[in-house]
Formats: structure tokens, sequence, C-alpha cells
């Protein structure tokens, strides 16, 4: 294990009877559902936070409900620790296990229970896919409007966890706008129902703190999502600047003149060159930043939209604007784009930074951000979401060099604490995790966090869901 | 005479809550007070907002705007007119509605989670709300979200307090996000049709790629309590397309011939268009007349609106009217007592909330005006409401 991140030291009086916890929980649910010899628990050892791993005590793959809420009642009544856990591609640690937990993992619970079309929304369990909603209901005409890079794997619960976004939440909203209602268990077995196909609930918003909650507040195991009609097209454009000033002038220049793409998204040009090399989508190489600007609507409303938009583009002296011509070459611009994290992947090893700014601030955080990376001796690539100010810095690295790992986690708190001064805030997206855990008292005072604690322990009295994430571990409540 | 609490700063407001956490003194918390009448009655010492006013933040090219919560709407309103911007989730105005005079603040407006016609494509009040200053029932002063468009960072408390009726803090400022004005609009008018066909229509409208940005229903009952508008005669169901001139030109065009295999077609423009969704926002037709007829706001899945209606119709004495696609049920009713019934056949189709907005003092002091909640989240929400405002002192007994 490398990097300053503390995990919680584990409980040696419930790893004393993990042989005991993994034979009662064996006992009451069907075979298969949990497993704990060290090959199988391997994989869940990390998520997409590869730096930090710790092995779990063990892991449940529960198919119901009632199995989830059996295995909490148990846990509760032992105080042992529960980690829930999507398909384990948190980007800031949010699944990362610990030696005295629980895993509970809901990818099992995968199916599609209820499409309603009159309604517009589907009723799914945690453990479906990001696309397998849009998949199923696409031949209709639909879609399920958040798209987080991961959609291909990520699961539904997961996205619920750390309320998700994508590229083009810019016009349809993030998890959170787009989630109608859950089937949640607490922790100590209780299921209750939040909201349902109505648009809005009685009472507290309980479904807007759990989205977002980080598995902090209970388990969530079914959701109700918003479906939307499908725009009759949509046209990605690819604009190449020659300096990232031009393409952040650009992108707030767009907003302010109330033209509102469904995405746009930004890449400086390491990025441009990572993904160009992997995915060959026809990316210009001879400019610093590039922009993908994506419309839909009708021929004529796209039309009149990109001509808006190309007039603003050569305002800020754009030098390439490049138009597809079909829709392979669309799907080309955003393969590109939707696989930088894994095309980064393959030349190094990368931590993926999520602060968001106010859009006045793009161009001197960008220019922050490279002068963090430099003063540490590090590389940098830029992609991200332009559009809401959501960044993604990659800090490129050596994950087997403890010294530069150091380093680049020092640059990640470094780019953050930029965010947090230039007036937005850690994370837009990926969650806080345990990334970030450590940088909240950079942006909240001790009254906010105290009270979120003491709302968090609203849900979870004994702190043992998900417990070493997202709040700094000293001054807990 | 009951004390009155005017906080002029933050700091002024936070002490005044500690002391009156201290002293146990309930407190009644308001805005301008134009829609105090939604949830029981309160008894506690008034303690407003209104003179926490002005904007603080506005940068149009950001699209945000943050203002303290006294800050008067139409204050804001004329701001963000002047930029060519607006609150895209189309807040009603519910002083005739709730026959309330007085000035409507943006604390007001976020407390209660307004919304109003564009809910569907731009979310109610708690989807905007970006970030917030509160005191707790503590006196603490507490932050939550920020003035980005996307932040994860830590729990979202801003939705909690959204819709939180003043019962869990005293909000202090808020900001929120701004979308561009439509330069044009139109609806396409579908006539004649009963509430059970509008449903399908509507439904079959927002299925297809036109972008409707509101969807309602007026029965024939009701149509003639809206103002002329240029509607034809008889029942109205109608879909508003909202964008630039030629992409509304557009989508109007492929709407209309689409409709009219459910009924005759027409079309309002600008204007009368905007005048009608405005009437349908503040609920215009059920304004308080002193009549005191029991009014309700039912929220429910879109297909069930027309089928309750239906159900309720042939046991009582009742006039409404649907917007959201049907999922926003607007009815008054003849006779007085009825949250039992309503409550019951909402349940069996499928579920959702039924408000009592509006009614005699006799009627409201024995019915619940918000939904009753299940135990489990009725127990959660007490523990929440526990750990904001321990002493209770906030808007005691507004939600039940």
């Amino acid at each position: 294990m490398s990097g300053a991140i503390a995990l919680k030291a584990p409980d040696p009086a419930i790893l004393s009877r993990r042989e005991q916890i993994i034979a009662d929980l064996a006992d009451f649910l069907p075979p298969g559902t949990i497993i704990s010899s060290e090959r199988e628990l391997k994989p869940f050892e990390t998520d997409g936070f590869i730096a930090y791993r710790r092995m779990p005590l063990a892991v449940a793959l529960p198919r119901t409900t009632d199995e989830v809420a059996a295995i909490l009642k148990y846990c509760a009544k032992y105080k042992v620790p529960v980690v829930p856990r999507g398909a384990g591609t948190s980007l800031s640690g949010g699944a990362i296990p610990q030696e005295d937990a629980v895993v509970i993992a809901l990818t099992r619970m995968n199916r599609i229970l209820e499409v309603d079309y009159p309604n517009r929304c589907a009723r799914v369990q945690a453990g479906v896919t990001n696309l397998a909603i849009s998949e199923a209901v696409s031949a209709d005409g639909f879609f399920y409007a958040p798209d987080p890079s991961s959609q291909l794997a990520c699961t539904i619960g997961g996205n619920i966890g750390m309320n998700s976004g994508g590229a083009h939440c810019l016009k349809y909203g993030v998890t959170t706008n787009n989630l109608l209602g859950v089937k949640m268990v607490m922790f100590d077995g209780t299921v209750i129902e939040l909201g349902g196909k109505a648009l809005d609930a009685s009472g507290y918003d309980l479904l807007g703190i759990v989205c977002g909650s980080e598995g902090q507040l209970g388990i969530v195991t079914e959701a109700t999502v918003r479906l939307i009609a499908k725009p009759e097209g949509q046209r990605p454009v690819l604009f190449g600047f020659e300096t990232s000033e031009g393409a952040s002038a650009c992108v707030t220049d767009v907003i302010a003149a109330g033209l509102i793409p469904v995405a746009i998204e930004f890449m400086d040009k390491p990025a441009i060159e990572i993904c160009e090399a992997f995915a060959h989508a026809g990316y210009p190489l001879d400019v610093e930043a590039l922009l993908i600007v994506e419309v839909e609507g009708s021929e004529a409303e796209m039309d009149a939209m990109l001509k808006a938009i190309i007039e603003i583009a050569r305002r800020h002296g754009v030098k390439t604007v490049k138009e597809c011509q079909s829709a392979t070459e669309a799907a080309l611009i955003w393969k590109g784009r939707k696989s930088a994290f894994g095309a980064t992947g393959r030349i190094a090893d990368y931590i993926c930074m999520d602060g968001t700014v106010p859009l006045s601030q793009l161009t001197n955080v960008l220019r922050g951000t490279a002068e963090i990376v430099a003063r540490h001796g590090l590389r940098v690539a830029n992609v991200f979401h332009a559009g809401d100010g959501n960044m993604h810095p990659l800090i490129l690295y050596n994950i087997n060099d403890p010294e530069e790992a150091r380093r680049a986690e020092e640059a990640g708190n470094d780019i953050l604490k930029l965010c947090v001064d230039a007036g937005g805030c850690l994370t837009g997206e990926h969650g806080v995790g345990i990334e970030k855990r450590d940088l909240m008292t950079h942006q909240y005072s001790k009254a906010d966090l105290d009270q979120q604690m003491a709302v968090r322990a609203a849900f979870d009295p004994d702190w043992l869901l998900n417990p070493s994430k997202v709040f700094p571990l000293e001054g807990r409540a | 005479m009951a004390d009155i609490y005017e906080p002029e700063s933050e700091a002024d407001a936070a002490a005044m809550i500690a002391d009156a956490a201290q002293a146990g003194r309930a407190l009644a918390i308001s805005g301008g007070n134009t829609r105090a009448g939604f949830g029981q009655k309160v008894d506690g010492a008034a303690f407003t907002s209104k003179r926490l006013r002005g904007i603080t933040a506005y940068n149009p090219s950001e699209m945000t705007l943050t203002a303290l919560a006294g800050t008067p709407v139409a204050e804001i309103e004329a701001e963000l007119a002047e930029n060519g911007q607006m609150m895209a989730f189309e807040p009603a105005d519910h002083r005739m509605m709730m026959g309330t005079e007085g000035v409507p603040t943006i604390g007001g407006l976020f407390a209660t989670n307004t919304s109003g016609p564009r809910r569907f494509v731009s979310g109610a009040a708690r989807d905007n709300l970006l970030g917030i200053r509160f005191v707790n029932g503590a006196g603490e002063l507490v932050k939550s979200g920020g003035r980005v468009m996307k932040n994860v960072t830590g729990l979202d408390l801003v939705k909690l307090l959204a819709g939180s009726y003043g019962t869990l803090g005293f909000l202090t400022e808020v900001t929120f996000k701004v979308l561009p004005v439509p330069r044009a609009e139109a609806t396409v008018v579908v006539s004649g049709l009963n509430d059970a066909e509008a449903a399908i229509a509507m439904s079959a409208a927002l299925a297809t790629s036109c972008e409707v940005s509101g969807a309602a229903h007026l029965p024939e009952s009701v149509r003639w309590l809206f103002g002329q508008n240029g509607l034809p005669d008889g029942p109205a169901t109608l879909l508003r397309i909202e964008g630039v001139e030629a992409s509304v030109a557009d989508r109007v065009n492929r709407l209309k011939p689409f409709l009219q295999r459910y009924g005759a077609v027409s079309q309002i423009d600008q204007g009368d268009s905007q005048q009608i969704w405005r009437e349908i926002r503040d609920v215009t037709p059920f304004s308080e007349d002193g009549s005191c007829k029991p009014l309700w706001r039912i929220s429910c899945a879109p297909s069930a609106g027309h089928q309750l209606l239906a159900a309720l119709r042939l046991e009582t004495g009742v006039n409404a009217f649907f917007d959201w696609q049907g999922g926003l049920v607007w009815m008054q009713m003849e006779g007085d007592g009825e949250a039992d019934m309503i409550r019951a056949y909402l349940k069996r189709l499928g579920g959702g909330h039924a408000t009592l907005i509006r009614a005699r003092e006799q009627v409201r002091a024995v019915t619940s005006a918000f939904e009753p909640q299940e135990k489990g989240v009725a127990v959660l929400s007490a523990a929440v409401k526990a750990k904001l405002d321990p002493k209770g002192i906030f808007n005691p007994g507004r939600m039940g």
C-alpha cells in the first residue's frame, strides 16, 4: 500500500471472530452467497482508486432485498462494519473495503423489474449497469440520461451512491435529477421506500440526501429512474484551438450566449494525443486544446445552433472545425473521449481529480494545475466536462515508485485546494471516498461537517456503514 | 402581542436562534409569509428573513445567482430578465391561491420547493438549488453545497433543506442555477378529449422527440375559469414547445400532425401561450375567493391522475385540472372532510401524495395537511429533524 491516506485500523475483536461470522452468514443465506477464500476475495480488495487496497473479511453477493436485510440485521447485531459495492469502478475509493468489514456487492441483483413508458420510468435492481437501462429502452426511443464514462460497467446503485454525472448532464442533470425513488435497507435491516413514480415525494427530501451519500446511509436495492425520449438527432463537432485559453473562453461565451449544448467536453494536448493513439478518432494533433460540442434536435435545429457556436469559436481563434459526416464518425469522436481514462491507463498510472470550478475560473485553474504538476515534477492530461466546470486533470505517475506516488498525491491535493479556493468544490461527480476525505476541512468548516455527520448518524448511529469514507477520521462526532 | 424577530444579518439570526433554543422558544419561520398556509398552523414567535435582502453575486455567464434569503422574488426576476435569464423551474406565485398578500422571498420559494409546469424538464426548486447557508436549531451557521453546477462533496443538505418548510433550519442565503429565457414559445392544443384520452395523448407527445416543456389538461368544467387566451371551446389538452424560433416552428410542425389522431388540433402563440401557462402555474382557476372550498394538490404517477379523478367523481363533487402530464392534480372539492378517501384511492392507484392546501379552519384543524408517512420513513424523518433542530423550535408541527 502506498500513499498517505490512513484507513481505520481493523477491530481485533471482529477479526478474531472472522470464521464464526462467515459461518453464521453462510448458515442463513443460500449457498454461494458468501465468499471468503483469499483467491475469491482478491478482486474486491480495491476499486478504481487502485493505489489503496485492503482485503475484506468476506464478500456477500445477495440476490434479493430480503437477503440484504438479513445480512445487515446480523451485522448490526454483532457490530460488524459493512461496505456496499456495485461494480467497483469508484475513482475515489468509495468501495475500498477494510479487513473487519463484510462487503455487500449487488452485482447479482441485475434485473430490470419494470419499464413503464406511459410514466416514462423504469424500476431496476441496484446491480443493473447504467448502460443496460438505456439499452433496454433504446429500441422504443428512450434513454436514461446520466452517462458516466464507466457506464458499461458501473451499476445504478453505485451511481446513486456517488450521484454520478457524465458528459451529457449539462442538459439532463446528474443522477439526483433523474432518480424518482429507491427501495433501501437501513443498517438495522428495516426496508424503506422513498419516492416512487411521482415527480416529488412528501416530507423531507430523504431521497435527495441518500443520493450521493456514498453508501453511508443505507443500501439501495432497487431504484425507479426517469426515462427520456431520445432526440431526433445528435451531432458532435470537434473544435481545435491553438491555446487552452481560447478554448476556455469559447466555452464561457457559448454558455453566456444562451446556447446550452448537450455536452461540451475539453481535452488538452496530452489528452488528445493519448486518446487519438488509442481510439484513432481523427482528433487534430496540431492544436493545444480540443472541444467536443454536441448539439441535438432536428436537422434544422442542429444547423442553427452549430452555426451560432462556430461563429463564437471563430472569435476565439479556432483552428480546426470538424463536423461529422456519418454516425460512425460521431461514434468515433465519443469513443475517443470516453476511452480517455482507459487509454491513459495504458501509458501510465494516473490519479483522476474531479474538482468543479465556476466557469469564469476555468483558464486560471488550468494554468494553476499546470504549475502545480510541474512543481512536483510530473505530467498531467486534462479531459473534462467544461460546460459545467467539472475538471478532470489526470496526474500521470508510476505506482511502483513510492516517492512519485507520494508526489502525485500531493499534487492532486494542491489542485483540489486550488479548485476550492477558486470558488469551486473538491468533487463534482466522483465522490469523496477516501481520496478526498482528509481535504473536507478545506472546503467545510467544523460546524458544516458536524452537521453533515449528525445527519449521517440519524441513519447509522454506530457508524458501521462504509465507515472510513467521506469524513476525516479525526474529529468524528 | 407575540414577539417578532427580524434579523438583519446572519450573525444576528444565529444569536437570536441560539437564544431561542436556550429558552425553548418556538419560532414561526417565514420569508414574506405568502406561503405560510402550507402545512399545519404554527404557534410561535414570528421570525422572518425579510431584512436579509439583496443579490450577493450574479455573473450571467456562470449561470448562477446568489442572494440573501429575504430578497424579493420579483427583484431577482427583474435582474434575471434584464440579462435574458430565468429560474427554469418556473416557480409559482402562490398569493392568489393562498389568498395572501405580501412579498414572496427567494428563501421562502426554496423552503417550500416551489416549482411550475416546466418541472418535468427543468426539475423543481430542489434540483436548481446549488448551495445554501442556514442557521440550525442550535444557532450555528452551516453551509452546504456551493456555487458550481456539479458538486457531490459530502452529504447533500441542500436537498434536505429545500422543501423542509422552515422546520430544519433558517435559510440566510441561497445560490441557484439560472438558464436563458427561451426566445420563443407556442402551445399545441388538442380539443375535446376526456381526462383518460388526454392522458394518452400527453404521454404520446412526451414520448416524441419534440421536447415538450409543458403538458396540462383542462377539463371542460375548469376550462372557463381560465382567461380566453385564444383557446377553443371545450376541454383543452395543452403541450408547450419552447426554444429558438426556428426550432419551435420545426417542432410544432412535427407535433401537430402527430396529435391529430387524438382530436382537433390548434395552436396558440407567444403571448397567449405565456398567459395560459402562468395561470396553470399559479392555479388561478382555484384562487381563494372566500368560499373556502378545500383545495388539494395531488402528486402521483402521470397515468394515475385521471384514474384518481374518475374514482373520486363517483363519490363526491370535485373540480380539477392536470399539470405535469397528469401527475399533478389541482382539485377543488365541494364537500369538506375527504382526506382519508383521497389518500386511500391514491394508495390503490400506486401511491403518491395528497396535500391539503386550503380549507376552512375547522377542516384544517382535523386534517393532516401533508400525506402521513409510512412508519419507517416517519421515524427517520423525526431523527433527521432532531439532528438539525434538537430543541424543536423551528415551525413546530408544521409538517405534521
